[in-house]
């Protein structure tokens, strides 16, 4: 009843393969953004960018990536956390080398080193596969921190290696920096998760997106029908690190502000990456952004529920909440083991019959 | 997307703290994760010392003070959600015991206007109260650590350390790399080598490490470590039988929770500190008796009097006689972040006062002003007594090598000042 096609037609094969073919989903899409750029940059304060908007939106570019790389291209990567410093040491060492350019060309110059980076750690997936390519993944992780922690040139030669984003503007508003107000934090995110969400989207429903999954659902197969598994991996890779590259700058430019590499981009990032896109759902652009929901906000409401509202003392609630955290991942994966995107996908199905189910 | 919009909802209609009318003072602190087992002690004596004050005093100057606590887990972004959400409820002063959420901060506190307080840790240069205008670092740094250190091997060895080898285990963070120049510097000073060997975060893994050790034989080690690196340091010191009364901590080496797990072999292990230790302090009656027996100690109390312990109980102090200062300037007891930082660069704690305080002897004369936010340097050595289970003082406090510290810190903070586009104020 909710859901409701009937009168809903087609007459072009444009408007038969577009994203949301479902008039009621286009208009909850339209929605969601109008929201997004309309209302929440009026309402926004420092600690729901902070704490909520900002990590929710660079993590869920994070598993974007993570997702065109796992899900879609069905190469398994622990190096998420390692390929993120690259683009947070890129961001840094470009926007103290040329502070007359515009952060947004920074972060998205720090985007394309990290896919020349992704395409170099990716070249042993030409020979590996499964969970040896995740040992080669974690190679690169371990190499990134160490090189980024032990050559001083990367962290400009500072005392104690820490990297601090300078004040950069952006249309006369500072985006990065202390003095950086919540809705421009906010809207530089959106904007980033907005268009590489479309570009992701795009990407994969066409060619390369379908040769990533041919890839994926058995590469013999996939190159006798002619796809090329180099140009596919290799693609894949870049197209991945670039996303991951600019979750990466964003996080430090913009969300923390101060980053050092083994804290922030250690081999956790790369677990926390990979456990979004498995509770969110693999090879799904909707999977992407509701794993990164579920593990960036769950731990924040637990605690405000159970310190702010039950006042437990804040080690218990640290502890109930990994534990909850966890029960829930197993509870989800055991139930839906497609993760969030297909919870949400029978859902609609549902709703489609409600309320005369067959 | 509806599982995100009823988090969203919720977590909304959670973090809308009120307001809070007193005095605020949140306690950053972690009782989790891998250095949990540190934080607890120090988040422990912090609280417990303003409880005493609001139960014993009524608070600062009849105001009453809140101690919201904040769970990071020693992650900066766990730091950055608990600053965001405590900013806003009239917080005076941070205090995160944690050099990267520090790091994160210093910018962060001087747009907000909140004072950081972060003695013993963070960023040394904060000491130069020019460029760090709301940076706060009194009595000691990690670079007059590392001095008052070189300089008690300089008097065990006769004034001469030339010729001989010192290696620095350290924490392989913004931390733990904080004291390689001054020790660089130190090293070219007094012609001892220096060999730097990290460890990786966490640390619960050395065995390369003191391999390392082993095979080059240094007549001294200095030790930069936190959490669970300090005890797997000093269980492997002991494994290859490195003498530890030529082992040397820094102050956040040196708790019962580092030593005790390695037992017997941990006696004459050494470490740093700039605050007393022991239970052999009047204040103790008075927290017997207005905390600890009507039930109101953190967690318990259980560990009242540790070295931690202490060393919160003296940041709590500090910020006490900070907030008591700019109380007198400002005429008036319920004082804001502004008014709390004229009281800290006017801070004065004379012994005099720890002795009034309860406390005598227990940590450096105190000082501050405009330009100087760092205090004196001052420090002491301590040493673990494995039979007794107790560590016991074994120097005075002594004056750290301005001489090497005070250009690095002047070079530190101007680099600074330029990254960040401050212009130094005049003093």
């Amino acid at each position: 009843m909710i859901y409701r096609e009937a009168g809903d037609f087609k007459t072009s094969y444009r408007d038969d393969g577009q994203t949301f073919p479902i008039r009621l989903d286009r208009w909850g899409y339209y929605a969601v953004l109008a929201v997004a750029f309309g209302i929440i940059p009026f309402l926004i304060n420092d600690y729901w960018a902070s704490a909520v908007f900002v990590p929710l939106l660079i993590y869920a570019i994070a598993a974007l990536g993570l997702n065109i790389l796992t899900g879609y291209a069905g190469q398994v990567s622990l190096g998420t956390g390692g390929f993120m410093a690259v683009g947070a040491y890129s961001v840094y060492k470009l926007m103290t080398a040329f502070p007359e350019i515009s952060i947004v060309i920074h972060i998205l110059l720090a985007g394309g080193i990290t896919a020349l980076v992704g395409v170099l750690f990716g070249l042993p997936s030409l020979r590996i596969k499964g969970f040896y390519l995740a040992v080669a993944t974690l190679a690169a992780q371990f190499f990134l921190v160490w090189l980024f922690n032990k050559v001083p040139w990367f962290y400009n030669y500072s005392a104690s290696g820490q990297i601090n984003a300078p004040e950069r503007t952006l249309l006369g508003h500072a985006v990065t920096g202390p003095a950086t107000s919540a809705p421009a934090k906010y809207l530089i995110c959106l904007v980033f998760a907005f268009v590489l969400a479309w570009v992701a989207r795009n990407l994969t429903r066409g060619t390369l997106g379908r040769k990533w999954m041919a890839i994926r659902d058995m590469d013999i197969a996939a190159e006798i029908i002619g796809v090329n598994p180099l140009t596919a991996k290799l693609s894949a890779f870049a197209v991945s690190s670039f996303f991951v590259g600019i979750a990466g700058a964003l996080l430090f430019a913009v969300y923390l502000g101060a980053a050092e590499v083994g804290e922030a981009f250690g081999i956790n990032k790369s677990f926390l990456v990979l456990f979004m896109i498995i509770i969110g759902g693999l090879g799904s652009i909707f999977g992407s952004f509701a794993g990164a929901a579920f593990m960036v906000l769950l731990p924040v409401l637990l605690k405000n529920v159970l310190v702010g509202s039950f006042g437990w003392p804040t080690n218990l609630a640290a502890h109930i909440e990994l534990m909850i955290v966890g029960a829930l991942i197993v509870f989800f994966l055991i139930v839906e083991p497609h993760g969030l995107a297909r919870l949400w996908a029978l859902t609609k199905e549902k709703l489609r019959l409600w309320p005369f189910p067959h | 997307m509806k599982t995100t919009f009823t988090a969203l909802v919720a977590a909304g209609m959670m973090a809308a703290a009120p307001a809070m009318a007193d005095l605020v003072v949140p306690n950053l602190s972690y009782r989790t994760g891998p250095y949990g087992a540190n934080g607890t002690h120090y988040a422990d004596g912090f609280n417990d010392y303003f409880t005493l004050l609001n139960e014993r005093d009524g608070g600062i100057g009849g105001e009453k003070i809140q101690v919201p606590e904040c769970e990071t887990a020693y992650n900066t972004e766990k730091g950055v959600e608990c600053y965001e959400a405590t900013k806003d409820t009239g917080a005076l002063v941070y205090n995160p015991l944690s050099t990267g959420i520090t790091y994160q901060l210093i910018p962060k506190v001087g747009v907000d206007k909140k004072v950081l307080y972060t003695p013993g840790y963070g960023r040394t240069s904060g000491k130069n109260g020019k460029v760090f205008e709301w940076v706060f670092n009194a009595p000691a740094n990690y670079w007059d650590g590392a001095s008052v250190a070189i300089k008690y091997l300089l008097d065990e060895n006769g004034g001469d350390l030339s010729g001989k080898k010192i290696a620095l285990v350290y924490h392989n963070s913004a931390y733990g790399k904080e004291p390689i120049r001054t020790l660089q510097g130190l090293a070219e000073k007094h012609g001892f080598t220096l060999s730097e060997i990290p460890v990786d975060a966490p640390g619960q893994e050395q065995k390369s490490q003191w391999l390392q050790i082993r095979r080059d034989k240094p007549d001294y080690v200095i030790m930069y470590g936190w959490g669970v690196m300090n005890q797997a340091a000093i269980q492997e010191a002991a494994n290859i039988r490195f003498p530890m009364e030529n082992f040397i901590g820094i102050w956040w080496s040196g708790s019962e929770v580092d030593v005790l797990p390695v037992g017997a072999a941990a006696n004459g292990y050494k470490a740093l500190t700039f605050n007393g230790v022991g239970m052999d302090y009047p204040i103790y009656d008075d927290i017997k008796t207005h905390v600890i027996d009507p039930g109101k100690a953190s967690q318990g109390g259980s560990h009242v009097g540790s070295a931690l312990y202490s060393r919160g109980m003296y940041a709590a102090v500090v910020i006490a006689e900070a907030i008591r200062t700019a109380q007198e300037l400002a005429g008036t007891a319920q004082i804001s972040a502004e008014q709390l930082r004229e009281g800290f660069e006017n801070l004065e704690i004379t012994p005099a006062r720890l002795e009034e305080i309860g406390l005598p002897d227990f940590g450096p004369e105190i000082k501050l002003s405009c330009d100087n936010h760092g205090g004196s340097g001052m420090a002491r050595l301590q040493q673990w007594d494995a039979t007794a289970k107790q560590w016991s003082l074994i120097t005075e406090f002594t004056e750290p090598d301005q001489e090497i510290i005070a250009p690095l810190i002047a070079e530190d903070s101007a680099a600074y000042a330029q990254e960040a586009g401050i212009t130094p104020r005049d003093c």
